[in-house]
């Protein structure tokens, strides 16, 4: 695999300064993700041979973020969420695949986008719900809310609601199992937005000095709020960036659930090699406004039903289900069923579930000192 | 099975809103995703999309209405074969009900046109019902006409016209010169404001939150309010740093932090924070033209709300007078920014029992007012201090040591800060409540300095 430590080969044809971004406002954003620049910067991973269950079950863990993502914009339009709720449809190919790559004691930190991460690192979604409803049975006992849950268990960090702030604390976290000296991996995930942020780039020269093992993964949905990455830099790709530190990295298509996979398993085990940090840059896109109360005017209709109509994730998968014959309408209607039961029970348990109790206010705001 | 389709809660602040158009009729067929409708929310018109597929039955509330309270039945869909009119009947008197009366669905503050003692315009000037929001825009517009140097940088202002709309129009009366849209980079943009400063041109820098300000704040205090002396007087920052403040709703510890006392404690800055809508709007025209760094401190909530506004070719308010809201005897109640709200229904409230309350706005919290306060309280006696943010080290215990020895000898009670609780800010909608101040809080406060 080629390093950006030893610089470029000059001699490659495909290796062009031109930008990867042709059009980032159309399909031509994907199609070279995994194409020949990208085999140039990088040879993108080999998409893994996956068996049927683990397909089937890629197929389970999007649609549960899908269908657990509209329950929550329902509730919201209801009343019963509230503040700012950012949806992350669309994009669940990402957390699923780089799940998939992950092993026990792997941590993960985001943004407030987290909905989709929490489920895919396998918290409940019960409790996911129930923080958004500000409820007792939350994650937080309803004191986060939808940007700030946390699950020790799961080794999920948050939850962070400053853009970027997530960044330095992920590799900190990464920090922490180096000197330990295990083997996990932490994922930490930021926006295209959030990656312009100046304290990306100390944790980059940070992260490569000391060899930690991170994952930076920037989930490159086009936009950050209203902005487009266009009018927010003119460097044209995220992940070579890292390059100015010594940082590998590639760029995925965040479409494709297997790329995605096997994307994270590269990255993962150049990690646990101990070869320090890995940028995956995961091109993406997002269905819905930025969060619940974003009228969406920076960008056509037709723009968004075009990434659905050819791009979906779960779509993709379908059909992959579905054209190999590894399972039929039924069985996917039976999941379709199953998803259903659980997005329901989640959002029963969330209005069920009661508000704290009011000395609630004040507890967890210092940790009792060990005498 | 028939499924109503309600009034949807579209923005974090939204209690109602305007049922603009229909995207549908009755009998369409609609899918998840389909865009149903459109719907004005106190900051945007947004579009409403289908969650469920059906048919729609009948739609409930007519296009063009005002005032929709959230989760009222707009419409309903049915499934195929069934009949809307059973359905519909019934759901139509609870539609027409839940519009007849917004203000009970809706318990938002109520829209306050009080009229203070005036004292920065002259007798007889027209006077004009304005949002915070145009207050503010409109400063902005009428400093920028007046100066080539004034210019307007953050996330999300030119094109998007401000993440609350602040700057809406701007973009194209001024053009991309000089309403400029940044990356997510405060230290960043905050810094380069100073250093432009600096260079000669007047920045209004905006926060899209107080809250993401932290991320600058060694540029605000280091560069922006020390340079004036550390250059021995050779050079300053002409700039102003201003974005919505302190808790907006239901945004959670990260998003609802009073910045107030923070940014007061540092000499080198002027701190404002204004009410109405003609404070905000003289106090900003001033801001721009004052050649030090302001920190301009707006509320989220108070945004949408309308006061009456001086039509004068220039307005402006000089930094450190105090507004007197309301004259009274008994107590002194001391405030700036949304506390006013809370205090000015506190004194209402309190006259129904017979207590008269002076209510004193600060505006500017550096300079601040002191003697206005201070005579004030030589009058009434007694003290309660009003503010949102944490009350460790804040604006109300400041006003208190002031008051303990500046007018010791007055005081018939001690002065009691109402403020935010010592507490992050909770996200659950009960916690919430509490942890802010409230009216009652205050009334409280002034019956027990009162001694009643
Ligand atoms: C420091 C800071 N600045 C601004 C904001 C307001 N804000 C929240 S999300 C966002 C856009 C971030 O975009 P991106 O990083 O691309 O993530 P995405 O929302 O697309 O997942 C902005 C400007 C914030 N929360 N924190
Ligand atoms: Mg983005």
């Amino acid at each position: 695999m080629q390093s950006l430590h030893g610089g470029r080969d000059k001699n490659d044809a495909c290796n062009s300064p031109a930008p990867l971004i042709i059009d980032s406002l159309t399909l031509n954003y994907f199609i070279d993700v995994g194409g020949k620049r990208t085999v140039a910067a990088k040879k993108p991973a080999k998409k893994p041979n996956v068996s049927k269950e683990e397909l089937l079950q890629y197929y389970k863990d999007m649609l549960l973020i899908r269908r657990f993502e509209e329950k929550a914009g329902q509730l919201y339009g209801m009343g019963l969420i509230g503040g700012f709720c950012h949806l992350y449809i669309g994009q669940e190919a990402v957390v699923v695949g780089l799940e998939a790559a992950a092993k026990e004691g792997d941590k993960r930190i985001t943004s407030y986008r987290d909905h989709g991460h929490m489920l895919a690192c396998g918290m409940d979604p019960k409790g996911v719900m129930a923080e958004l409803t500000g409820r007792e049975g939350g994650y937080s006992k309803g004191k986060g809310g939808s940007m700030h849950m946390f699950s020790k268990e799961k080794h999920f960090y948050g939850g962070h609601g400053i853009v970027a702030a997530q960044v330095p604390l992920g590799a900190g976290l990464a920090f922490s199992d180096k000197y330990k000296g295990n083997d996990n991996v932490t994922f930490t995930y930021f926006g295209d937005g959030a990656a312009n942020q100046g304290q990306v780039y100390e944790t980059y020269n940070m992260a490569e000095l000391w060899d930690l093992p991170v994952v930076f993964v920037i989930e490159n949905n086009q936009y950050a709020m209203g902005t487009s990455t266009k009018r927010s830099t003119k460097s044209p790709s995220y992940w070579e960036r890292g390059a100015a530190y010594g940082i590998e990295g590639e760029e995925v298509d965040g479409m494709d659930v297997l790329a995605v996979k096997a994307a994270g398993e590269k990255a993962v085990a150049h990690c646990r090699a101990g070869k320090g940090p890995y940028i995956l840059e995961i091109k993406t896109y997002r269905y819905r406004g930025h969060s619940m109360s974003d009228p969406a005017k920076y960008r056509t209709r037709e723009e968004v039903q075009k990434m659905r109509d050819e791009r979906d994730a779960i779509e993709h998968v379908r059909d992959m289900l579905l054209t190999g014959k590894h399972a039929t309408e039924d069985d996917l209607k039976a999941v379709d069923k199953e998803i259903k039961a659980i997005v329901n029970e989640a959002a029963e348990f969330s209005k069920e579930s009661p508000e704290p109790s009011l000395d609630e206010l004040w507890t967890d705001i210092y940790a009792e000192a060990e005498v | 099975m028939a499924t109503e389709i309600l009034m949807p809660a579209l923005s974090p602040t939204m209690e109602e809103g305007t049922l603009a158009k229909w995207l549908v009729k009755e009998g369409d067929t609609v899918n998840s995703g389909d865009i149903l409708a459109e719907i004005e929310t106190d900051k945007a018109t947004m579009e409403f999309e289908a969650v469920d597929e059906g048919t729609v039955g009948k739609i409930l509330i007519a296009e063009g209405t005002e005032g929709v309270a959230v989760n009222t039945p707009i419409a309903v869909l049915v499934e195929e074969g069934e009949s809307a009119d059973d359905i519909a009947e019934a759901k139509l008197a609870d539609a027409e009900a839940a519009v007849d009366e917004p203000a009970a669905a809706a318990p938002a503050a109520p829209i306050e046109v009080v009229t203070p003692k005036e004292m920065d315009i002259p007798e007889g000037t027209e006077m004009k019902s304005t949002t915070v929001r145009e207050a503010l825009r409109d400063a902005m517009a009428e400093e920028m006409r007046r100066s080539e140097d004034v210019f307007l940088m953050g996330e999300e202002v030119a094109e998007y016209q401000g993440a609350y709309k602040i700057s809406q129009g701007l973009l194209d009366e001024f053009g991309d010169k000089r309403v400029i849209d940044t990356p997510i980079t405060e230290h960043g943009f905050a810094g380069i404001g100073v250093g432009a400063a600096f260079g000669g041109l007047r920045p209004i820098v905006e926060f899209m939150t107080f809250n993401f300000a932290m991320q600058a704040i060694d540029q605000i205090i280091n560069s922006a309010a020390k340079t004036l002396y550390m250059s021995g007087g050779q050079m300053g920052a002409p700039i102003v740093f201003r974005g919505p403040n302190g808790a907006a709703a239901r945004v959670g510890a990260q998003h609802s932090q009073d910045y107030a006392a923070w940014y007061s404690q540092i000499p080198g800055l002027y701190v404002v924070q204004p009410y109405s809508a003609a404070d905000a709007k003289g106090l900003l025209k001033t801001a721009i033209r004052d050649p030090n760094p302001v920190i301009f401190l707006e509320n989220e909530i108070l945004y949408g709300q309308s006061f009456e506004v001086p039509q004068l070719d220039d307005y402006t308010i000089p930094f450190g007078k105090a507004r007197i809201w309301r004259e009274g005897s008994d107590v002194t109640i001391v405030s700036f920014g949304i506390g006013m709200k809370y205090a000015l229904e506190a004194a209402d409230e309190l006259a129904k029992e017979g207590i008269s309350a002076e209510v004193i706005d600060l505006r500017t919290l550096r300079p601040m007012d002191l003697p206005t306060v201070i005579e004030s309280v030589k009058k009434t006696n007694r003290c309660v201090t009003v503010e949102e943010g944490f009350p460790v080290c804040s604006i109300g215990s400041y006003i208190s040591s002031r008051l303990m020895t500046e007018a010791f000898d007055y005081l018939d009670a001690p002065v009691i800060n109402c403020t935010g609780k010592d507490v992050p800010m909770p996200y659950a909608a009960n916690l919430e409540k509490l942890a802010l101040t409230t009216t009652k809080e205050v009334m409280d406060a002034v019956k027990a300095v009162t001694y009643r």
